[in-house]
Formats: structure tokens, C-alpha cells, sequence
């Protein structure tokens, strides 16, 4: 593989590493600085506003834990493509991967939106309580489990474990920049098997924990694979904004044959989180058992059933029959459109998923929905663009990168 | 013996065939030809050749719309069957759920367009491409025999409208053919 790569070094353009960087007067230049500001003041005014009221506190850290969980997930995508890319040592990718691993960088920062939460977790876990788990002998059977101790252990093992792949696979990445050693691509390789399987249980675990226990009597085995398939199709969404704008920025290195595989992907997880989304309303409503249909008893009533079926026709329907034909897939405007609805759409997952367990009688919308996910997303794009300006938007001497320049859709 | 051969426009001749000695050399063969306004031609090669479909000048395939026909028409076929059996032919209560159940039909539906779209695919190509073909006139030379292992083949037929046997052969050489041979029908 190293030496077709070097066989077809000749056939591409010859390429300054200095032009492979973001450039100084680029406007993405800006990015931390901008994230910055979103950030303080979003999560500013939501603190400054949720805590004034103590009847507003509960609100607060809901509406937190919504922005939260979109800016995690976003980086969570990002470290699941780059551990795939050398999981299956794809070459295609390798133009457009640094987006993975700058996405991924942020994971460390992200995780300091969770700390504000601990001061939350009596408003929004019920089994957090003494005196509910003592009158609820569900709660006492899920107490070994179940309670704050080891959740707090649980919770320091899953962002431990995501900073660390997150900082090993990036260092690795940029050292190879300098280096050229060819030993760190098959480093990399072989980390990828045994740090996928660790992203694959703390991911499931995270949700278990974080969005599935608001409702403790509720459980569905499928809720982890729910939560990941629709992380990564928002990341491949935000994924498709970079690379439109990395086309225009190094046209001879990213091109529409890269876009197109991106929205190919894009257009995968967007299947497969309706697959799982469906997977999961199916048996619950098949079986009709009392401690599973509460979470779809309370989501289908009400204010809620517009925002479900909304759901399904936004996140899955329309954008699946516009995503459809090749040429959408290799249309810059149209691809960008598609992109930013469906994060928007992930942002409406995310409060579906959280929020009726604080209005179960109807949506209603508060201000600091608004507030907390532009901080949390300011913080996103703070730590985002901070990695984007470190280092090369390319992995400058990783070995296929000429298959990756030169790469077709057959 | 009629079987199975593609069906061609009648005529002695069905056209030259020029052999080229590097995929480099027919990409730009093909884009020579294309730039000359014939419409009826082809290129051989034992392996996909990149941007080769580009450099000949072709046209979108239309088997993506066969598909979306057929795997729509499975997906009506299959909630179509359930939602009448369940509601017309033989309605049963089954755990007291409607009769129209739309979400039991779905994974059958899904499956059946599933069906359907790999069918219109495979059998889309198949009759787009005139498969199977068991005879063909290029068949008569005996070195286009290397179209699967190391030629690279150009062929223009007969009854393309800009087709004159000496000036399509003279434009072949011109473009770089190794050897340009007549095909009979």
C-alpha cells in the first residue's frame, strides 16, 4: 500500500506543507475567538437567568443538559469517523479527517458542560432522591446501579476514556506531520479495534445514564445505538459545512468526489438512525407492556405528537428523498442546506428526547432552551477552531494521502 | 445462430474496431472520437478506467430511476397486501390493535422495497446493458480476445450517423490506434 502510494506521488500536484494550513487572514481564523463569545454569553445569560428564580433551576439544567448533549455529540461523531478511517485503513479520507480529529479535540472541553450539571442532578434525575428510591421499590431494585456515587465514578470513566483516545489518535496524527513515520499509521490501526469497542460501551452507557435514567422506570436496550446514530449523522452534517468550505480552500486537495462520499455517509446514518428510531417504537408498541410504552405514551399525547411526527418527517422523510439522487449529493448549496437542517433537526432530537420529562403535558419553550444550546454549541466551536488553527488541515505526510488527493468515485 | 445476439441495425458491417496500447492512450482516443460527434460507439478495457465515462462524453445512466420505481412499487406492493389482508380479506383483531396496524407493516414493506430495488438493479443493468448477449460481431476478431487482459479497444459502429469508413479509420490512426480493423456483421 506505501509503495502504490508512492507510485502515484507523480501523478498529483506538487503541494507546499505551508499552503496545507488555515490561512492568516482566513475568516475561520476567528472561530475560537466567536465561540468564545457565543459561549459566555450564552451560557452567561442562562445562568444568570436560571438561577435567579429557584423555580426556574430545573429549567435551567434541562435546557443545559439538551445543549450539552448536542455539542458532545458532535464531537463524539468526529472520534467514531476518525477510529473507523483506520479501523478499515481507508484512503479516501485522509484529506478530510483532520475535520474528525478536530472535532474530536473538543471532547476534553465539551466534558466541563457536564460539571455545571452535578449542581443539577437532584432537578433532573428523580432517582437521585432518598426518600423517591425509598418509596419506589423499582428505584431500590435499580439502586446498585443507580445511584450518584458511581454515577459520578461512571461519568469520569466515559469522558476520561473519550479525552484519552481523543488526545492519543490526535497526537499521533500530528506527529506524523513532522515525523513521516509510516510505523504510526499502523499504530494507529491497531489502537483503532480496541478503542472502538471502549467508544461503543461508553457511548451506550453515557446514554443509558445521562438521558435514559430521567425516566428510571423506562428502559429500551436499543436507546445507546439510538443516541449514536443520530451523534453521527449531526457530525457528518457539520462534517459536510467544513469540507464545502475546505473545497474552497484547497480545491486541488478537497474536491466534490471527497463531498460526495461525506454526504454518501451522511446519508447512511441518517437511515440508520430511523432504522433504530423505528427499531425502538416498533417492539415497544408491539408488546404494548405498561413499564415500556410510558416513554412513547407521554411523546405521542398532546403538544408532544406534533413534535414526534415532526421529528420523523424532518429528521427522516424529507431530507432522505432530497438526499436521494447523486446530483444533490454533489451540489455545494444544496448539500449545505441539508446539512444545517439536520443539525437543527439533531437539536430537536436532543430536546425530544430530554424534555418531556420536565413538561410532560406539552412543549413548552423557554428562552434558555435557546441560550444554553448556543453556548454549548460556542463552546463547540471555540475548542473546534482552536485545533482547526494548531495544525495542518491535513495530515501532511500520512502515507495515503495521494490515494487520498486522487481519490474517484467509480 | 440467432440466439441471443444483440439486436443491431441490419447492414454487412458493423463497424471498426481500433486496438491502442495503453489506457492513456484510448482515454484520449475517446475523447477525440467524442469531440468528433459520434454518438455510437464504445471502449473495451479489462479494468474501469478513471474519468473514462467523462472523456467518452456519457450521459447520466437512467438505471437510478428503474430503481426508485421498483423499490417504491415493493414498498406498495408490501403495505398493499398487509393493509388488505389484514382489513379486507381476512381482518383479525390480534392483540387488540387495528386492523390497519401500520407499524407491523413496516418491516415487511421495507424488505419488499428493499426487493424490489435490487431486482430493478440487477435486471435494469442487465436489459440496459442487452444482457446476456452470447454472440456479438466484435466476437470475430480474434484479438479482441485481449479486451480482458491487456487490450484497450475502441469500437465505432456502422450506423452512426458520422460514420464513412475511410475517414472514421483515417481519424482512428490519427488518435493514436495501434491497428484499426473492419468488422464484419
Amino acid at each position: 500500500m506505501i509503495d502504490h502510494a508512492h507510485a502515484s506521488h507523480s501523478e498529483i500536484p506538487v503541494l507546499q506543507a505551508s499552503s496545507l494550513w488555515l490561512p492568516r487572514q482566513h475568516s475561520w481564523q476567528r472561530m475560537p475567538m466567536v465561540g468564545l463569545v457565543l459561549a459566555v454569553v450564552g451560557l452567561g445569560a442562562s445562568l444568570a437567568g436560571g438561577l435567579a428564580s429557584p423555580a426556574a433551576h430545573s429549567q435551567l439544567w434541562h435546557s443545559w443538559l439538551v445543549g450539552a448533549l448536542f455539542a458532545l455529540s458532535l464531537g463524539l461523531g468526529g472520534l467514531f469517523f476518525v477510529l473507523v478511517q483506520h479501523s478499515t485503513q481507508a484512503g479516501w479520507s485522509v484529506v478530510v479527517r483532520r475535520i474528525g480529529e478536530n472535532a474530536m479535540a473538543t471532547l476534553p472541553f465539551v466534558a466541563l458542560l457536564f460539571v455545571p450539571l452535578l449542581f443539577g442532578l437532584g432537578d433532573l434525575f428523580h432517582w437521585s432522591h432518598a426518600d423517591a428510591v425509598a418509596a419506589d421499590p423499582l428505584l431500590q431494585h435499580k439502586s446498585p446501579y443507580l445511584n450518584v456515587p458511581f454515577f459520578l465514578i461512571r461519568a469520569l470513566v466515559y469522558f476520561g476514556v473519550w479525552s484519552f483516545l481523543a488526545f492519543w489518535f490526535g497526537r499521533q496524527s500530528r506527529v506524523q506531520d513532522t515525523t513521516g513515520d509510516h510505523n504510526l499509521t499502523r499504530r494507529m490501526r491497531r489502537m483503532s479495534a480496541p478503542a472502538l469497542i471502549a467508544f461503543a460501551f461508553t457511548v451506550t452507557y453515557f446514554a443509558i445514564d445521562w438521558v435514559m435514567s430521567l425516566d428510571p422506570h423506562w428502559y429500551s436496550t436499543i436507546f445507546g445505538v439510538y443516541f449514536f446514530a443520530g451523534s453521527v449523522m449531526a457530525f457528518f452534517a457539520f462534517m459536510t459545512l467544513i469540507a464545502l468550505g475546505q473545497e474552497k480552500l484547497l480545491p486541488r486537495v478537497v474536491n466534490g468526489e471527497h463531498l460526495h462520499d461525506i454526504a454518501k455517509l451522511l446519508f447512511a446514518f441518517l437511515v440508520f438512525w430511523a432504522y433504530m428510531a423505528f427499531s425502538q417504537y416498533l417492539l415497544i408498541w408491539y408488546a404494548n407492556l405498561p413499564e415500556e410504552t410510558g416513554f412513547f405514551a407521554q411523546r405521542l399525547v398532546g403538544s408532544w405528537r406534533p413534535v414526534s411526527v415532526g421529528l420523523s418527517l424532518g429528521h427522516f422523510i424529507v431530507p432522505f428523498f432530497f438526499l436521494l439522487p447523486r446530483t444533490v449529493k454533489r451540489h455545494p448549496k444544496a448539500l449545505a442546506g441539508v446539512a444545517i437542517w439536520l443539525l437543527a433537526m439533531h437539536a430537536l432530537d436532543m430536546y425530544w428526547l430530554v424534555m418531556p420529562s420536565l413538561h410532560a403535558n406539552g412543549i413548552a419553550l423557554s428562552w434558555l432552551d435557546f441560550t444554553t444550546l448556543i453556548g454549548c454549541s460556542g463552546v463547540f466551536l471555540a475548542a473546534f477552531g482552536w485545533s482547526l488553527r494548531r495544525q495542518a488541515l491535513v495530515p501532511l505526510r500520512d502515507p495515503r494521502l495521494p490515494e487520498s488527493i486522487t481519490f474517484e468515485n467509480v | 445462430m440467432a440466439l441471443l445476439r444483440p439486436s443491431l441495425p441490419p447492414g454487412e458491417r458493423f463497424g471498426v474496431l481500433a486496438e491502442f496500447s495503453s489506457p492513456a492512450d484510448l482515454y484520449h482516443a475517446c475523447e477525440g472520437v467524442r469531440d468528433a460527434g459520434y454518438t455510437r460507439w464504445d471502449a473495451h478495457t479489462p479494468f474501469p478506467i478513471h474519468g473514462l465515462d467523462r472523456a467518452m462524453g456519457l450521459k447520466a445512466s437512467r438505471l437510478p430511476w428503474v430503481v426508485l420505481v421498483m423499490a417504491l412499487g415493493g414498498a406498495l406492493a408490501g403495505i398493499g397486501l398487509q393493509g388488505w389482508v389484514s382489513t379486507t380479506a381476512y381482518p383479525l383483531v390480534i392483540s387488540g390493535k387495528p386492523f390497519f396496524s401500520w407499524p407491523a407493516f413496516i418491516p415487511v414493506t421495507f424488505e419488499l422495497s428493499v426487493l424490489g430495488g435490487a431486482l430493478g438493479a440487477v435486471f435494469g443493468m442487465f436489459a440496459m446493458n442487452q444482457l446476456p448477449t452470447w454472440y456479438h460481431p466484435l466476437f470475430s476478431k480474434s484479438s479482441f480476445e485481449r479486451m480482458s487482459d491487456d487490450g484497450f479497444f475502441l469500437s465505432i459502429e456502422s450506423w452512426d450517423p458520422r460514420f464513412e469508413t475511410d475517414r472514421t479509420v483515417e481519424l482512428l490512426r490519427r488518435l493514436g490506434a495501434k491497428e484499426v480493423e473492419l468488422v464484419a456483421s
